[in-house]
């Protein structure tokens, strides 16, 4: 028994045996001919015949797998008809006098090159098309037409490199239980089909994937991205059980998803969503979200050269805002520093970026940044229930300065004759312990708090949670951090002000009795954490859930507290 | 020769269909058709060229156009990015 990790793509738990996918490799061979005119007449005709595949592969795919993934089918003829393409190829076969195999792959085969170095993984995954549709051009030259998708005869997890369009066209739909490939992202057309066939999938598993051998048993925990080779009988038993209790949980918890988390003692919290785009709407929405409890603006700053205008961001705010009504949305204003950088945004290199000039500090200190943002999200705020958070405040003093630049801004929009919110609730993430211990203060300043457990952690624990040796110390579940956000809550509720939480605990099952012991009002998850965490609120009492936090407040360490809580709400355990 | 220059306001940038529907807009006039982002300058006709400039969302692209129906062809790529390449959001 063995087992290796990768990216988690799609939900589920598959069990069976491997059918390792082994393209055969097409031999290239480069010569000289005599004809190019005949030359080029073989091409035209493999050209044909590929276009003909291609509206066949469209078609199937479409009826099997959805109009999304057979998409990919009409891309792939575009480019086997690309005029730049074309005219390379045929230069090389008139002037050159190469063989049309060796034209074709080698051009081919510049462009995929040129679309991986733009390291975008939109970009990478049309190289992977530009490949396929060659070989397949390239096969139907040399007559070699065999895919070993053909030998797929029984239920089996699909073991590959990478799955190519044209690949998974020739599968069986009905004798694959899941997908493992070495290569691909979370957007690779591998995860996009699984996720169309509601089939498990784990991708990006590297090279550890030629540990797996044809018609070996495997698992495939598409939740936690791990692939257990072989088996023993206690595992097999094991993620039997899981698969059968995760489906049955499954389908129990989105039956409830779009009631309220309402205790059995009638306490009610709110239940939002972590989204990091427009396209998260939907999803989160799908989820049972009640609005969005943390919106990272920092999507319209990325995988860009120049920052976004005033425009563009109100366009994507409002765009968000009206999508849920008058449900909330909090927009968090640029986070970035620290680990996460913008190439033209110009941040002097620092000794300890972790406690330097990020987030809020940032922004105050570059107007030009901060002020477009600001001025959009008032604009977007009208008409809706947008709201606005701060990351990274340590002072009473950072909120005073903020409140000043937003009040100028909203006077400079007036001025202007723009439609702007005037009542937007302001709040801020307490994510840094003085912040925590100033609670009292800052709850008089703000209309809400939101906690941000990563950071909280790391910096109360002083431990670096991107440096392995030492990011299990900076644990949420320390009764440290415990004792802080029970101070945070108790703070801005004599000031009667709420406080929500957005970090990775919010979502965790386990953390949920004790949050909601020590009275959070709002929850903020991604979504596919919504439906269990409902559910887990919807079967416990407030009163219990109290009690348990106090008890848990006083224990030594996180480890006895998650040991505590596993005992005594075993509605915690579903995995 | 012609020219114009938009922004690209698709969600997705100058990828995927709004690539595909570009070139195949492009492909339906004789004129000479050239894009440019930033500093990469390609065939508008080419899928392959038009997915190498890496033109995001927000991102500025002039076009210039050389031909008997560059006028038209000009104003049917304009219309096309301006429509949001057909779709409401």
């Amino acid at each position: 028994m063995k087992s290796i990790s990768g990216i988690p793509a799609s939900y589920g738990i598959a069990i069976g045996s491997a059918f390792v996918f082994d393209r055969a490799e097409i031999v290239i061979e480069t010569y000289s001919i005599k004809d190019p005119a005949a030359e080029w007449k073989r091409f035209e005709e493999a050209r044909e015949k590929t276009h003909h595949q291609l509206d066949e592969a469209y078609q199937k795919t479409k009826d099997d797998c959805g109009e999304e993934a057979a998409e990919i089918f009409n891309a792939q003829k575009l480019m086997l008809e690309d005029p730049e393409l074309i005219n390379t190829v045929k230069n090389q076969v008139e002037k050159d006098l190469t063989n049309i195999e060796s034209a074709l792959y080698k051009t081919a085969e510049s462009y995929a090159q040129q679309l991986e170095a733009i390291n975008d993984e939109y970009l990478s995954a049309r190289a992977l098309d530009i490949r396929d549709v060659s070989s397949r051009c390239l096969r139907n030259l040399l007559g070699t037409t065999d895919s070993p998708a053909a030998a797929l005869k029984i239920p089996s997890i699909i073991v590959a490199r990478d799955l190519t369009p044209s690949d998974t066209v020739l599968l069986d739909k009905d004798f694959v239980l899941g997908f493992c490939t070495a290569e691909g992202g979370s957007t690779s057309h591998t995860a996009i089909l699984a996720r169309g066939l509601g089939l498990p999938a784990v991708v990006g598993v590297g090279t550890a994937i030629e540990d797996i051998q044809n018609g070996e048993e495997l698992v495939l925990d598409g939740d936690a991205g791990v692939i257990v080779i072989n088996p023993d009988q206690g595992a097999l038993e094991e993620f039997s059980s899981r698969q059968e209790k995760f489906y049955k949980l499954q389908a129990e918890a989105e039956a409830i998803t779009h009631q309220p988390a309402v205790t059995t003692d009638g306490h009610q919290v709110e239940i939002v969503a972590n989204i990091g785009n427009v396209e998260g709407v939907q999803t989160a929405l799908d989820a049972g979200a009640e609005g969005v409890g943390l919106l990272r603006s920092e999507f319209l700053y990325l995988e860009r050269s120049s920052l976004p205008s005033e425009e563009e961001q109100y366009q994507n705010y409002k765009t968000i805002a009206d999508a849920f009504g008058d449900k909330p949305v909090i927009l968090r204003s640029l986070d970035v520093g620290g680990d996460k950088d913008i190439p033209y945004i110009d941040m002097p290199a620092e000794t300890n970026p972790f406690l330097g000039v990020r987030a809020i500090r940032l922004c105050l200190s570059r107007p030009e940044l901060f002020k477009p943002q600001l001025r959009a999200a008032l604009r977007a705020g009208y008409g809706n229930n947008l709201k606005l958070m701060f990351p990274m405040v340590a002072t009473v003093d950072d909120v005073l300065k903020t409140r000043e630049v937003l009040e100028e801004c909203r006077g400079e929009l007036k001025n202007e004759g723009f439609d702007v919110a005037d009542e937007m609730d302001i709040g801020i993430m307490i994510e840094i312990p003085s912040a925590a211990i100033m609670a009292d203060q800052l709850s008089e300043v703000v209309d809400f708090f939101s906690i941000g457990t990563n950071d909280l952690s790391q910096y109360t624990l002083a431990a670096d949670r991107t440096n392995a040796q030492v990011a299990q110390i900076a644990s949420g579940f320390q009764p440290a951090v415990f004792r802080l956000i029970k101070g945070v809550i108790d703070a801005a509720h004599s000031n009667g002000k709420w406080v929500g939480l957005c970090g990775e605990m919010a979502g965790e099952l386990l953390a949920i009795p004790i949050l909601l012991g020590l009275g959070l009002d709002e929850f903020s998850m991604n979504p596919p954490a919504i439906p269990f965490a409902k559910q887990l609120i919807r079967s416990i009492s407030f009163k219990h859930a109290q009690q348990v936090a106090q008890t848990a407040l006083d224990l030594r360490s996180d480890t006895e507290i998650r040991e505590y809580i596993q005992k005594v709400i075993p509605e915690v355990n579903i995995g | 020769m012609l020219e114009i220059t938009v922004i690209i306001i698709h969600e997705v940038g100058l990828h995927a269909r709004p690539a595909s529907l570009f070139v195949q807009t492009a492909a339906k006039y004789s004129s000479d058709i050239e894009v440019t982002h930033g500093e990469i300058t390609t065939n508008a006709k080419s899928i392959l060229g038009v997915l190498t400039l890496g033109a995001h969302k927000g991102a500025e692209i002039n076009i210039k156009a050389e031909g008997e129906d560059a006028e038209e062809a000009l104003k049917a790529l304009e219309q096309l990015v301006l429509n949001n390449f057909g779709e409401d959001e």
